[in-house]
C-alpha cells in the first residue's frame, strides 16, 4: 500500500520540513528551530518558576490570624510581573519580525533562468506540464515532478476544480492553488533525492491521499528524463501489447486518459504516455508495479473511495463481453502488459 | 396538547427522513442491467389492449443529488457541452426545453446515449460505464426540471458565473420595433 517496500526510497525524511534540501526550505527550517528554542526556553523557565512557587510558598501560619499584604512587597512584585509581561511581548514581536523576514527572503529569491513548470491541481491528483516555447516539446506527466539540482524552478500553480495547496516541505513552503487564479512558487533543490509532498488544503474525499513526489536529480540526468517525456509512447512490441492498446482505445480508458502517439487524448485524467516510468500510482499512494496497477484498474473505488476513476470490478467479475461487460480477464492482462511497458 | 406535540415531532421526523436518500453516495455501482433497452418503447402506440406503463427503472439515480451532480461533471468531461452547450443547444438539440425527440424517460435518454442517434449523436455504449450513463440521464432530465426538486442541487459545485441550471429562465420573445 505504500512506498515502505521500496528500498530506494528513504521514507523517514522524505517529507519533513526539518530535512531541508534547498535555500528556501533552509530558511524555514532555521526559523522553525528559532521558535522551537525560544518556546522550549520559555517552557523551562515557567516550569522552574512553578516549582519554586510550590516549594517556597509561605506557610499557612504566616498568614494567620489575618491576611494583610504589605504595600511595599506588592509594588515590587508588580514590577516583576510587569517586566516579565513586557519581555514576553518583546519576544513575540521579535518572532513576528523573524516570520516577516523569512517570508521576505522566500519572496526575494530570484527566478532568473528558471525552469517553468505548470502544476494543476485536480480532485485528487497533480497534473505536471513542462512548458516549452515549441508546443511539440512540451511534456506532460502526473504526480511526479522531476527537477534539476541547483537550478531554480518556477512553478505556476493552477486549479481545475477546488482550492488545493501545494506543499513539499523539504523544498519550500505552502502555496494555495485557487481556481481561476495563477500563483507562482519558486524553489531550488541543492541536493539530489526523492521528496514527498501533498495537498495541504482540504479538497474532498481523497484529500489525505493527494500526494506527489519531487525527484531532484543531476542536470544531465534531468535533461535525459525530460527528453524521454517529450517522446510519444512506445509502439506495442508484441501481440499481447497490441491487444492491450486496442483495449485501451476501444473501452472507457481513452475518454479520460491521454497516451501521446495514439488517438487517446482525454484531458480529465492523468497522462499515461510514460506511466511505467513513474514511481507511484494514484497520486503517490501506491508503488507502481503490475499488481498494484491491476488492483487500481479493477477496483479503484475500494482503494480510494470517491475518486473519479470508475470501478471495473463488476465487469471483470462478470467476465462478459459485449456492451455491458467492459473488461474481461484476458483484456485486463493485455492491458496490463501494454500499460506496464509504457516507459 | 401532548398529542399535538407528538404529532408535530412525528411530522418533523418524517420530513427529515425524506432527505435520507438524497445525498447517498454509492462508489461501487451495481452491475449494469441489459433489461433497460428491451423494455424501451419509442412510441406510445401499441397493438392490443393498453398495458400499464413500466415502472421507472433506476429511479435511485433520478432522486439522488450526488448522481445528478456527478452527471453534471460528466456532461462537461465527456464534452456533451460541445454540441448541446449547457442545455441551450447549438449543434445538437437543446436539452432544457420540454421537447424530446427520442423520449424523456430515463430509459429513453440512457438508450440515446448508449446507441447514438442519427445526425451526429455518438454512441457511447461500451465507452463509458453504465452507471455513468444513468447519472448523465439524471442530469439531462434535471435540465428541464423532470427530476424531483429536492434532489437537484441548489447550486453548482463548480465556480462559475452561470446561474445554476434549475434557476435558468427560458428566454421568451420580446417585442422590438413598432408594429406595422
Amino acid at each position: 500500500m505504500s512506498l515502505f517496500g521500496d528500498p530506494h526510497f528513504a521514507w523517514r525524511n522524505a517529507q519533513s520540513a526539518l530535512n531541508s534540501a534547498g535555500p528556501q526550505a533552509a530558511r524555514i527550517e532555521a526559523y522553525w528551530w528559532l521558535i522551537f528554542a525560544v518556546s522550549a526556553l520559555a517552557l523551562i523557565l515557567v516550569v522552574l518558576a512553578m516549582f519554586y512557587a510550590l516549594f517556597h510558598s509561605r506557610r499557612r501560619s504566616d498568614l494567620e490570624p489575618e491576611f494583610r499584604p504589605s504595600p511595599k512587597l506588592e509594588r515590587s512584585r508588580g514590577w516583576v510581573v510587569g517586566i516579565l509581561g513586557a519581555v514576553t511581548g518583546v519576544i513575540l514581536l521579535g518572532l513576528i519580525a523573524g516570520s516577516f523576514a523569512t517570508d521576505q527572503a522566500l519572496e526575494s529569491f530570484t527566478a532568473q533562468d528558471a525552469l517553468s513548470i505548470d502544476v494543476i491541481g485536480h480532485q485528487w491528483w497533480w497534473e505536471v506540464q513542462y512548458i516549452d516555447p515549441v508546443p511539440s516539446r512540451r511534456a506532460s506527466t502526473a504526480n511526479e515532478i522531476h527537477v534539476p539540482v541547483g537550478r531554480t524552478v518556477a512553478l505556476t500553480l493552477k486549479s481545475h476544480d477546488v482550492i488545493h495547496s501545494f506543499w513539499a516541505p523539504n523544498l519550500t513552503g505552502k502555496q494555495d492553488l485557487i481556481p481561476g487564479h495563477e500563483a507562482t512558487l519558486n524553489f531550488r533543490a541543492d541536493r539530489a533525492g526523492v521528496f514527498r509532498g501533498q495537498c495541504a488544503e482540504f479538497c474532498g474525499y481523497q484529500h489525505a491521499y493527494m500526494g506527489f513526489l519531487v525527484v531532484a536529480e543531476p542536470p544531465d540526468q534531468f535533461a535525459a528524463w525530460l527528453e524521454k517525456q517529450r517522446a510519444p509512447a512506445m509502439t506495442p512490441a508484441n501481440p499481447s501489447q497490441r491487444r492491450g492498446q486496442e483495449v485501451f482505445l476501444s473501452r472507457d480508458c481513452a475518454l479520460c486518459h491521454t497516451i501521446q502517439g495514439t488517438e487517446a487524448s482525454g484531458k480529465t485524467a492523468p497522462d499515461l504516455t510514460h506511466l511505467a516510468g513513474r514511481k507511484t500510482l494514484a497520486a503517490a499512494t501506491l508503488a507502481n508495479n503490475p499488481s498494484t496497477l491491476a488492483a487500481w484498474i479493477v477496483d479503484p473505488q475500494s482503494l480510494k473511495p470517491g475518486n473519479h476513476m470508475p470501478s471495473h470490478l463488476q465487469s471483470v467479475r462478470l467476465g462478459g463481453d459485449g456492451p455491458s461487460g467492459l473488461l474481461n480477464q484476458e483484456d485486463l492482462q493485455a492491458l496490463l502488459d501494454y500499460l506496464g511497458n509504457l516507459e | 396538547m401532548k398529542i399535538l406535540r407528538g404529532v408535530w415531532i412525528a411530522m418533523l421526523g418524517a420530513a427529515a427522513l425524506t432527505g435520507c436518500e438524497r445525498e447517498e453516495r454509492n462508489f461501487v455501482e451495481p452491475p449494469p442491467t441489459s433489461s433497460a433497452v428491451e423494455s424501451l418503447r419509442l412510441s406510445d402506440l401499441r397493438p392490443g389492449p393498453s398495458s400499464p406503463p413500466p415502472a421507472a427503472e433506476n429511479s435511485a439515480y433520478q432522486e439522488n443529488a450526488y448522481a445528478i451532480s456527478e452527471g453534471q461533471r460528466l456532461f462537461s468531461w465527456y464534452n456533451c457541452a460541445g454540441c448541446h452547450f449547457h442545455g441551450g443547444g447549438g449543434i445538437g438539440p437543446p436539452l432544457m426545453d420540454d421537447l424530446w425527440i427520442y423520449g424523456s424517460e430515463p430509459q429513453n435518454i440512457h438508450a440515446t446515449i448508449i446507441q447514438g442517434r442519427p445526425n451526429g449523436m455518438p454512441a457511447f455504449g461500451g465507452r463509458i460505464p453504465d452507471y455513468q450513463v444513468w447519472q448523465l440521464a439524471a442530469y439531462v432530465r434535471s435540465l428541464s426540471g423532470l427530476t424531483p426538486k429536492d434532489a437537484v442541487p441548489a447550486r453548482s459545485d463548480h465556480m462559475s458565473n452561470e446561474s445554476p441550471p434549475t434557476t435558468m429562465e427560458k428566454p421568451s420573445p420580446k417585442m422590438t420595433g413598432s408594429p406595422p
